[in-house]
Protein backbone atom coordinates (compact mmCIF):
# COMPACT_ATOMS: atom_id res chain seq x y z
CA UNK A 1 0.00 0.00 0.00
CA UNK A 2 1.10 3.51 -0.83
CA UNK A 3 0.10 5.24 2.21
CA UNK A 4 1.27 8.34 0.80
CA UNK A 5 -0.86 7.99 -2.57
CA UNK A 6 -3.80 7.38 0.01
CA UNK A 7 -3.55 10.41 1.71
CA UNK A 8 -2.43 12.84 -1.54
CA UNK A 9 -5.47 11.58 -3.39
CA UNK A 10 -7.44 12.38 -0.73
CA UNK A 11 -7.71 15.96 -1.49
CA UNK A 12 -8.83 15.50 -5.54
CA UNK A 13 -11.21 12.93 -4.25
CA UNK A 14 -13.25 15.24 -1.14
CA UNK A 15 -12.88 17.95 -3.48
CA UNK A 16 -14.78 16.35 -6.23
CA UNK A 17 -17.37 15.48 -3.45
CA UNK A 18 -17.56 18.82 -2.47
CA UNK A 19 -17.56 21.03 -5.52
CA UNK A 20 -19.01 17.99 -7.62
CA UNK A 21 -21.41 14.67 -6.15
CA UNK A 22 -22.37 16.62 -2.97
CA UNK A 23 -23.80 19.83 -5.11
CA UNK A 24 -25.15 17.67 -8.10
CA UNK A 25 -27.06 15.70 -5.64
CA UNK A 26 -28.63 19.00 -3.53
CA UNK A 27 -29.69 20.62 -6.65
CA UNK A 28 -30.91 17.71 -8.04
CA UNK A 29 -32.81 16.44 -5.53
CA UNK A 30 -34.05 19.89 -4.69
CA UNK A 31 -35.21 20.37 -8.19
CA UNK A 32 -36.94 16.57 -8.45
CA UNK A 33 -38.86 17.19 -5.01
CA UNK A 34 -40.65 19.95 -7.11
CA UNK A 35 -41.59 18.05 -9.91
CA UNK A 36 -42.00 14.94 -7.72
CA UNK A 37 -44.91 16.90 -5.49
CA UNK A 38 -46.58 18.25 -9.57
CA UNK A 39 -46.47 15.13 -11.00
CA UNK A 40 -47.97 13.64 -7.75
CA UNK A 41 -50.92 16.20 -8.09
CA UNK A 42 -51.40 15.40 -11.86
CA UNK A 43 -51.54 11.99 -11.39
CA UNK A 44 -54.23 12.03 -8.70
CA UNK A 45 -55.88 14.61 -10.55
CA UNK A 46 -59.57 14.42 -12.08
CA UNK A 47 -58.29 16.27 -15.65
CA UNK A 48 -57.81 12.57 -17.37
CA UNK A 49 -54.62 13.80 -20.37
CA UNK A 50 -53.01 15.76 -16.96
CA UNK A 51 -53.22 12.24 -14.87
CA UNK A 52 -52.42 10.14 -17.86
CA UNK A 53 -49.28 12.25 -18.68
CA UNK A 54 -47.64 11.80 -15.13
CA UNK A 55 -48.25 8.14 -15.20
CA UNK A 56 -46.18 8.08 -18.65
CA UNK A 57 -43.47 10.57 -16.69
CA UNK A 58 -43.74 7.74 -14.03
CA UNK A 59 -43.33 4.81 -16.21
CA UNK A 60 -40.55 5.90 -18.71
CA UNK A 61 -38.10 7.41 -15.59
CA UNK A 62 -38.75 3.96 -13.62
CA UNK A 63 -38.56 2.18 -16.24
CA UNK A 64 -35.45 2.45 -18.17
CA UNK A 65 -32.24 2.79 -16.97
CA UNK A 66 -30.64 5.95 -15.69
CA UNK A 67 -27.43 5.40 -17.17
CA UNK A 68 -29.33 5.13 -20.72
CA UNK A 69 -31.63 8.26 -19.72
CA UNK A 70 -28.41 10.29 -19.25
CA UNK A 71 -26.69 8.91 -22.52
CA UNK A 72 -29.72 10.24 -24.46
CA UNK A 73 -29.95 13.70 -22.61
CA UNK A 74 -25.79 14.48 -23.27
CA UNK A 75 -24.56 12.42 -26.11
CA UNK A 76 -27.86 12.03 -28.29
CA UNK A 77 -29.74 15.44 -28.22
CA UNK A 78 -26.71 17.07 -30.05
CA UNK A 79 -27.71 15.02 -32.75
CA UNK A 80 -31.34 16.76 -32.70
CA UNK A 81 -29.08 20.06 -32.74
CA UNK A 82 -29.33 20.25 -28.69
CA UNK A 83 -26.53 20.26 -26.52
CA UNK A 84 -26.66 20.61 -23.17
CA UNK A 85 -23.57 20.63 -21.06
CA UNK A 86 -22.51 18.03 -18.82
CA UNK A 87 -23.38 19.54 -15.58
CA UNK A 88 -27.12 20.87 -16.49
CA UNK A 89 -27.12 17.32 -18.75
CA UNK A 90 -26.81 15.39 -15.21
CA UNK A 91 -28.82 17.55 -13.10
CA UNK A 92 -31.82 17.55 -15.68
CA UNK A 93 -31.55 13.28 -15.66
CA UNK A 94 -31.36 12.96 -12.21
CA UNK A 95 -34.42 15.31 -11.00
CA UNK A 96 -36.53 13.85 -13.63
CA UNK A 97 -35.74 11.21 -11.89
CA UNK A 98 -36.12 11.97 -8.34
CA UNK A 99 -39.30 13.19 -9.94
CA UNK A 100 -40.47 10.31 -11.04
CA UNK A 101 -39.75 7.91 -7.92
CA UNK A 102 -40.63 10.86 -5.72
CA UNK A 103 -44.42 11.10 -7.07
CA UNK A 104 -45.42 7.89 -6.02
CA UNK A 105 -44.22 8.11 -2.70
CA UNK A 106 -45.81 11.48 -2.26
CA UNK A 107 -48.65 10.27 -3.98
CA UNK A 108 -48.79 7.13 -1.58
CA UNK A 109 -48.18 9.87 1.27
CA UNK A 110 -50.71 12.00 0.70
CA UNK A 111 -53.52 8.90 0.30
CA UNK A 112 -52.31 7.86 3.45
CA UNK A 113 -54.04 10.77 5.28
CA UNK A 114 -57.09 9.98 6.13
CA UNK A 115 -60.33 11.52 4.30
CA UNK A 116 -61.45 13.04 7.83
CA UNK A 117 -58.59 15.22 7.33
CA UNK A 118 -59.78 17.21 4.10
CA UNK A 119 -63.42 17.07 5.60
CA UNK A 120 -62.27 19.33 8.61
CA UNK A 121 -60.31 21.42 6.43
CA UNK A 122 -63.38 22.16 4.40
CA UNK A 123 -65.60 22.46 7.29
CA UNK A 124 -63.20 25.02 8.76
CA UNK A 125 -64.04 26.89 5.16
CA UNK A 126 -60.49 25.89 3.84
CA UNK A 127 -60.61 25.41 -0.21
CA UNK A 128 -59.27 21.95 -1.88
CA UNK A 129 -55.79 23.84 -2.25
CA UNK A 130 -55.73 25.06 1.01
CA UNK A 131 -56.51 22.17 2.80
CA UNK A 132 -53.64 20.25 0.86
CA UNK A 133 -51.27 22.84 2.17
CA UNK A 134 -52.12 23.34 5.43
CA UNK A 135 -53.50 20.28 6.35
CA UNK A 136 -52.43 17.43 4.04
CA UNK A 137 -48.89 17.96 3.05
CA UNK A 138 -47.35 18.78 6.35
CA UNK A 139 -48.97 14.93 7.30
CA UNK A 140 -48.16 13.74 4.37
CA UNK A 141 -44.39 15.05 4.93
CA UNK A 142 -44.14 13.18 8.03
CA UNK A 143 -45.11 9.68 6.06
CA UNK A 144 -42.95 10.48 3.21
CA UNK A 145 -39.74 11.01 5.00
CA UNK A 146 -38.02 7.49 5.19
CA UNK A 147 -39.10 6.20 1.45
CA UNK A 148 -37.52 9.50 0.44
CA UNK A 149 -34.30 9.62 2.73
CA UNK A 150 -33.98 6.14 0.48
CA UNK A 151 -34.32 8.24 -2.50
CA UNK A 152 -31.94 10.67 -1.38
CA UNK A 153 -29.25 8.40 -0.37
CA UNK A 154 -29.29 6.14 -3.76
CA UNK A 155 -29.11 9.53 -5.68
CA UNK A 156 -25.76 10.60 -4.14
CA UNK A 157 -24.68 6.81 -5.34
CA UNK A 158 -26.60 7.51 -8.64
CA UNK A 159 -24.16 10.78 -8.86
CA UNK A 160 -21.62 8.77 -9.54
CA UNK A 161 -23.11 7.84 -13.14
CA UNK A 162 -22.34 11.28 -13.70
CA UNK A 163 -18.76 10.92 -14.25
CA UNK A 164 -19.05 8.90 -17.69
CA UNK A 165 -20.79 12.26 -19.11
CA UNK A 166 -17.52 14.06 -17.59
CA UNK A 167 -18.69 15.59 -15.21
CA UNK A 168 -16.51 16.15 -12.49
CA UNK A 169 -17.13 14.35 -9.67
CA UNK A 170 -15.90 11.91 -6.81
CA UNK A 171 -15.41 8.94 -8.07
CA UNK A 172 -13.86 10.53 -11.58
CA UNK A 173 -11.48 12.08 -9.61
CA UNK A 174 -10.68 8.49 -8.03
CA UNK A 175 -10.45 7.22 -11.69
CA UNK A 176 -8.11 9.79 -12.66
CA UNK A 177 -5.83 9.19 -10.07
CA UNK A 178 -6.20 5.25 -10.44
CA UNK A 179 -5.54 5.53 -13.97
CA UNK A 180 -2.17 7.15 -13.61
CA UNK A 181 -1.25 5.16 -10.42
CA UNK A 182 -2.27 1.93 -11.49
CA UNK A 183 -3.27 1.63 -7.81
CA UNK A 184 -7.32 0.52 -8.21
CA UNK A 185 -7.69 -1.71 -5.45
CA UNK A 186 -6.88 1.58 -3.09
CA UNK A 187 -8.51 4.26 -5.00
CA UNK A 188 -11.92 2.82 -5.90
CA UNK A 189 -11.97 2.10 -1.72
CA UNK A 190 -11.01 5.50 -0.77
CA UNK A 191 -13.82 6.43 -2.99
CA UNK A 192 -16.24 4.04 -1.51
CA UNK A 193 -15.56 5.00 2.02
CA UNK A 194 -15.86 8.82 1.13
CA UNK A 195 -19.32 7.89 -0.14
CA UNK A 196 -20.02 6.08 2.72
CA UNK A 197 -19.45 8.71 5.06
CA UNK A 198 -21.41 11.05 3.45
CA UNK A 199 -24.39 8.67 3.04
CA UNK A 200 -23.93 8.17 7.13
CA UNK A 201 -24.30 11.98 7.77
CA UNK A 202 -27.24 11.59 5.61
CA UNK A 203 -28.66 8.86 7.91
CA UNK A 204 -28.43 11.32 10.98
CA UNK A 205 -30.17 14.34 9.22
CA UNK A 206 -32.88 11.54 8.63
CA UNK A 207 -32.78 10.69 11.97
CA UNK A 208 -33.23 14.18 12.87
CA UNK A 209 -36.27 14.98 11.07
CA UNK A 210 -38.35 12.09 11.23
CA UNK A 211 -37.85 13.01 15.86
CA UNK A 212 -39.12 16.46 14.40
CA UNK A 213 -41.90 15.74 12.40
CA UNK A 214 -42.84 12.76 15.25
CA UNK A 215 -43.55 14.80 18.06
CA UNK A 216 -47.20 15.57 17.30
CA UNK A 217 -47.54 11.29 17.23
CA UNK A 218 -48.14 8.76 20.33
CA UNK A 219 -44.69 6.76 21.27
CA UNK A 220 -45.82 3.44 22.27
CA UNK B 1 -72.23 35.24 21.08
CA UNK B 2 -75.02 33.90 18.41
CA UNK B 3 -78.09 35.93 17.22
CA UNK B 4 -80.62 36.36 19.20
CA UNK B 5 -83.26 33.61 18.28
CA UNK B 6 -85.58 35.11 15.81
CA UNK B 7 -88.83 32.43 15.46
CA UNK B 8 -90.34 33.89 12.54
CA UNK B 9 -87.99 33.15 9.79
CA UNK B 10 -86.39 29.57 8.94
CA UNK B 11 -82.38 29.40 9.35
CA UNK B 12 -82.20 26.59 7.08
CA UNK B 13 -85.04 24.87 4.97
CA UNK B 14 -83.74 21.78 2.53
CA UNK B 15 -86.05 20.46 0.16
CA UNK B 16 -86.65 17.98 -1.85
CA UNK B 17 -83.11 16.39 -1.16
CA UNK B 18 -82.44 13.15 -2.93
CA UNK B 19 -78.81 10.81 -2.91
CA UNK B 20 -77.65 7.95 -4.89
CA UNK B 21 -74.63 6.04 -4.34
CA UNK B 22 -74.14 3.99 -7.54
CA UNK B 23 -77.84 1.89 -7.32
CA UNK B 24 -78.28 2.41 -3.11
CA UNK B 25 -80.43 5.51 -3.51
CA UNK B 26 -79.89 6.83 0.35
CA UNK B 27 -82.45 9.97 0.30
CA UNK B 28 -85.38 9.95 -1.56
CA UNK B 29 -86.38 13.23 -0.71
CA UNK B 30 -85.81 14.65 2.45
CA UNK B 31 -87.29 17.84 3.75
CA UNK B 32 -86.27 19.84 6.83
CA UNK B 33 -86.23 23.34 8.25
CA UNK B 34 -85.05 24.69 11.78
CA UNK B 35 -85.43 28.19 12.66
CA UNK B 36 -83.32 30.28 13.97
CA UNK B 37 -82.38 29.26 17.75
CA UNK B 38 -83.94 26.09 17.45
CA UNK B 39 -82.23 22.46 17.87
CA UNK B 40 -83.57 19.44 15.71
CA UNK B 41 -82.42 15.99 16.67
CA UNK B 42 -82.49 13.80 13.64
CA UNK B 43 -82.51 9.79 14.74
CA UNK B 44 -82.65 6.72 12.61
CA UNK B 45 -81.52 3.02 12.56
CA UNK B 46 -78.24 3.63 11.01
CA UNK B 47 -78.34 3.08 7.15
CA UNK B 48 -81.56 5.17 6.96
CA UNK B 49 -79.65 8.11 5.56
CA UNK B 50 -79.40 10.66 8.90
CA UNK B 51 -75.51 11.52 8.32
CA UNK B 52 -76.06 12.02 4.74
CA UNK B 53 -78.69 14.43 5.75
CA UNK B 54 -76.06 16.47 7.99
CA UNK B 55 -73.23 16.07 5.17
CA UNK B 56 -75.20 17.15 2.64
CA UNK B 57 -76.11 20.59 4.65
CA UNK B 58 -72.72 21.62 4.30
CA UNK B 59 -71.98 19.68 1.33
CA UNK B 60 -69.53 16.89 2.35
CA UNK B 61 -71.72 14.98 0.63
CA UNK B 62 -73.73 17.14 -2.16
CA UNK B 63 -76.66 16.15 -3.01
CA UNK B 64 -77.58 14.83 -6.47
CA UNK B 65 -80.86 17.01 -6.46
CA UNK B 66 -83.02 19.41 -4.23
CA UNK B 67 -82.23 22.55 -2.82
CA UNK B 68 -80.84 24.20 0.73
CA UNK B 69 -81.81 27.36 1.72
CA UNK B 70 -79.67 28.74 4.44
CA UNK B 71 -80.01 32.44 5.82
CA UNK B 72 -80.96 33.40 2.16
CA UNK B 73 -78.40 31.48 0.55
CA UNK B 74 -79.78 29.41 -1.85
CA UNK B 75 -78.21 26.42 -3.56
CA UNK B 76 -80.08 24.04 -5.96
CA UNK B 77 -78.46 20.92 -6.47
CA UNK B 78 -80.15 19.60 -9.45
CA UNK B 79 -79.41 22.90 -11.65
CA UNK B 80 -76.20 22.54 -13.79
CA UNK B 81 -73.98 24.82 -13.10
CA UNK B 82 -70.23 25.64 -14.01
CA UNK B 83 -67.64 23.71 -11.51
CA UNK B 84 -66.42 26.83 -10.47
CA UNK B 85 -69.85 27.79 -9.70
CA UNK B 86 -70.36 24.75 -7.79
CA UNK B 87 -67.13 25.30 -5.35
CA UNK B 88 -68.20 28.90 -4.97
CA UNK B 89 -71.82 27.45 -3.42
CA UNK B 90 -70.02 24.88 -1.55
CA UNK B 91 -67.80 27.50 0.20
CA UNK B 92 -70.94 29.68 0.71
CA UNK B 93 -72.59 26.45 3.15
CA UNK B 94 -69.50 25.80 4.43
CA UNK B 95 -69.13 29.31 5.73
CA UNK B 96 -72.15 29.41 7.15
CA UNK B 97 -71.96 26.26 9.52
CA UNK B 98 -69.45 24.44 11.52
CA UNK B 99 -69.23 20.95 12.16
CA UNK B 100 -68.09 18.46 14.87
CA UNK B 101 -67.04 15.00 13.58
CA UNK B 102 -67.68 11.57 15.62
CA UNK B 103 -64.01 11.05 15.20
CA UNK B 104 -63.31 14.62 16.34
CA UNK B 105 -61.01 15.00 12.82
CA UNK B 106 -58.52 17.00 14.89
CA UNK B 107 -55.77 18.16 12.50
CA UNK B 108 -52.53 16.29 14.31
CA UNK B 109 -49.68 18.06 13.74
CA UNK B 110 -51.08 21.39 15.51
CA UNK B 111 -51.77 22.26 18.95
CA UNK B 112 -55.38 22.59 20.68
CA UNK B 113 -54.72 26.32 19.77
CA UNK B 114 -53.52 26.01 16.67
CA UNK B 115 -56.80 23.54 15.67
CA UNK B 116 -58.92 26.65 16.86
CA UNK B 117 -57.50 29.34 15.28
CA UNK B 118 -56.40 28.09 11.97
CA UNK B 119 -60.07 28.42 10.91
CA UNK B 120 -60.38 32.15 12.14
CA UNK B 121 -57.12 33.48 11.33
CA UNK B 122 -56.13 31.70 8.05
CA UNK B 123 -59.44 31.13 6.08
CA UNK B 124 -61.34 34.25 7.88
CA UNK B 125 -58.05 36.58 8.28
CA UNK B 126 -59.22 37.60 11.94
CA UNK B 127 -56.26 39.11 13.91
CA UNK B 128 -54.08 36.37 15.47
CA UNK B 129 -54.02 38.00 18.57
CA UNK B 130 -58.11 38.24 18.56
CA UNK B 131 -58.64 34.85 17.41
CA UNK B 132 -55.93 33.44 20.31
CA UNK B 133 -58.25 35.67 22.53
CA UNK B 134 -61.49 33.88 21.61
CA UNK B 135 -59.74 30.56 21.36
CA UNK B 136 -58.43 30.48 24.67
CA UNK B 137 -61.81 31.88 26.46
CA UNK B 138 -64.29 29.24 24.59
CA UNK B 139 -61.25 26.50 25.79
CA UNK B 140 -61.37 27.57 29.32
CA UNK B 141 -64.89 27.20 28.86
CA UNK B 142 -64.82 24.00 28.12
CA UNK B 143 -62.28 23.03 30.54
CA UNK B 144 -59.44 22.54 28.50
CA UNK B 145 -57.46 25.90 28.77
CA UNK B 146 -54.35 23.91 30.02
CA UNK B 147 -54.57 21.91 27.63
CA UNK B 148 -53.63 24.58 24.79
CA UNK B 149 -50.49 23.78 24.19
CA UNK B 150 -51.07 19.65 24.22
CA UNK B 151 -51.37 18.03 20.63
CA UNK B 152 -54.71 15.67 20.24
CA UNK B 153 -52.40 12.86 20.76
CA UNK B 154 -51.98 13.74 24.22
CA UNK B 155 -55.85 14.19 24.78
CA UNK B 156 -58.81 11.85 25.70
CA UNK B 157 -61.61 11.07 23.62
CA UNK B 158 -63.45 13.18 25.44
CA UNK B 159 -60.92 16.36 25.54
CA UNK B 160 -60.38 15.69 21.36
CA UNK B 161 -64.35 16.39 20.99
CA UNK B 162 -64.67 19.22 23.28
CA UNK B 163 -62.00 20.98 21.38
CA UNK B 164 -63.58 19.75 18.08
CA UNK B 165 -66.78 21.03 19.54
CA UNK B 166 -64.48 24.64 20.32
CA UNK B 167 -62.65 24.61 16.76
CA UNK B 168 -66.59 24.43 15.13
CA UNK B 169 -67.72 27.27 17.52
CA UNK B 170 -64.70 29.42 16.90
CA UNK B 171 -65.73 30.16 13.35
CA UNK B 172 -68.77 31.83 14.88
CA UNK B 173 -71.17 29.70 12.68
CA UNK B 174 -75.03 30.90 11.87
CA UNK B 175 -75.37 26.93 12.11
CA UNK B 176 -73.85 23.83 13.85
CA UNK B 177 -73.77 20.70 13.13
CA UNK B 178 -73.23 17.48 14.92
CA UNK B 179 -72.44 13.81 13.50
CA UNK B 180 -72.88 10.95 16.19
CA UNK B 181 -70.85 13.56 18.38
CA UNK B 182 -70.42 11.05 21.18
CA UNK B 183 -70.52 7.71 19.48
CA UNK B 184 -66.55 7.42 19.59
CA UNK B 185 -66.48 8.11 23.17
CA UNK B 186 -66.51 5.70 26.50
CA UNK B 187 -70.01 6.06 27.96
CA UNK B 188 -68.95 7.52 30.82
CA UNK B 189 -67.42 10.96 28.78
CA UNK B 190 -70.41 10.84 27.12
CA UNK B 191 -72.15 12.93 29.51
CA UNK B 192 -69.61 15.57 29.19
CA UNK B 193 -70.21 16.19 25.77
CA UNK B 194 -73.80 15.93 26.00
CA UNK B 195 -73.76 18.60 28.73
CA UNK B 196 -71.66 21.45 26.49
CA UNK B 197 -74.39 20.77 23.88
CA UNK B 198 -77.12 21.53 26.35
CA UNK B 199 -75.40 24.37 27.41
CA UNK B 200 -74.98 25.67 23.83
CA UNK B 201 -78.33 24.96 22.90
CA UNK B 202 -79.77 26.78 25.90
CA UNK B 203 -77.44 29.94 24.63
CA UNK B 204 -79.46 29.91 21.58
CA UNK B 205 -76.86 28.08 18.99
CA UNK B 206 -79.17 26.44 16.14
CA UNK B 207 -78.08 23.12 15.96
CA UNK B 208 -78.47 20.15 13.91
CA UNK B 209 -77.40 17.22 15.55
CA UNK B 210 -77.77 13.03 14.48
CA UNK B 211 -77.70 11.20 17.82
CA UNK B 212 -78.09 7.69 19.14
CA UNK B 213 -79.11 9.37 22.37
CA UNK B 214 -82.77 9.68 22.46
CA UNK B 215 -82.84 11.49 26.44
CA UNK B 216 -80.68 14.06 24.99
CA UNK B 217 -82.80 14.33 21.76
CA UNK B 218 -85.85 14.15 24.78
CA UNK B 219 -84.14 16.96 26.68
CA UNK B 220 -82.76 19.52 24.66
CA UNK B 221 -84.19 19.12 21.19
CA UNK B 222 -87.11 21.22 19.75
CA UNK B 223 -87.59 19.19 17.06
CA UNK B 224 -87.30 15.24 16.29
CA UNK B 225 -87.26 13.94 13.07
CA UNK B 226 -87.06 10.08 12.68
CA UNK B 227 -85.41 8.79 9.22
CA UNK B 228 -85.99 5.73 7.86
CA UNK B 229 -84.91 4.38 4.03
CA UNK B 230 -83.77 7.74 3.31
CA UNK B 231 -87.18 9.53 4.32
CA UNK B 232 -88.11 11.67 7.22
CA UNK B 233 -91.08 9.38 8.63
CA UNK B 234 -91.80 11.35 11.16
CA UNK B 235 -91.07 14.49 12.82
CA UNK B 236 -92.67 16.53 15.70
CA UNK B 237 -91.93 18.20 19.64
CA UNK B 238 -89.83 15.44 21.13
CA UNK B 239 -92.77 15.41 24.09
CA UNK B 240 -95.39 13.76 21.50
CA UNK B 241 -92.42 11.67 18.78
CA UNK B 242 -91.40 9.48 21.87
CA UNK B 243 -94.45 9.32 24.09
CA UNK B 244 -97.02 8.85 21.26
CA UNK B 245 -95.47 7.93 17.61
CA UNK B 246 -97.90 8.25 14.62
CA UNK B 247 -95.88 5.85 12.74
CA UNK B 248 -95.34 2.11 13.03
CA UNK B 249 -91.67 2.34 11.99
CA UNK B 250 -91.31 4.85 14.16
CA UNK B 251 -92.76 3.09 16.93
CA UNK B 252 -90.58 -0.16 16.18
CA UNK B 253 -87.70 1.79 16.08
CA UNK B 254 -88.43 3.78 19.67
CA UNK B 255 -89.38 -0.36 21.57
CA UNK B 256 -86.08 -1.20 20.22
CA UNK B 257 -83.89 1.34 21.66
CA UNK B 258 -85.43 2.06 24.87
CA UNK B 259 -86.48 -1.30 25.58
Amino acid sequence: MDWQLAWDSLGPIVRGAVLGTIPLTLVSFALGLALALGIALARMSRIVPLAMAARFVISVVRGTPLLVQLFVIFYGLPSLGLTIPPWPSAVIAFSVNVGGYGAEIIRAAILSVPAGQWEAGYTIGMSRALTLRRIILPQAARVSVPPLSNTFISLVKDTSLASLILVTELFREAQKIAAFSQEFMMLYIEAAVVYWVICLGLSTVQDRLERRLDRYVARS
Amino acid sequence: MSPAPDTAAPLLRATGLRKSFGDLEVLRGVDLEVRRGRVLVLIGPSGSGKTTVLRSLNALTPADSGVIELDGERVDFGAPVSTRARAAERARLRDAAGMVFQHYNLFPHKTVLENVIEGPVVVQRRPRAEAVADAEALLARVGLQSKRDAYPFQLSGGQQQRVGIVRALALKPKLLLFDEPTSALDPEIVGDVLAIMSELAKEGWTMVVVTHELSFAREVADEVAFLDAGVVVERGAPADLFTAPRERRTREFLDRLLR
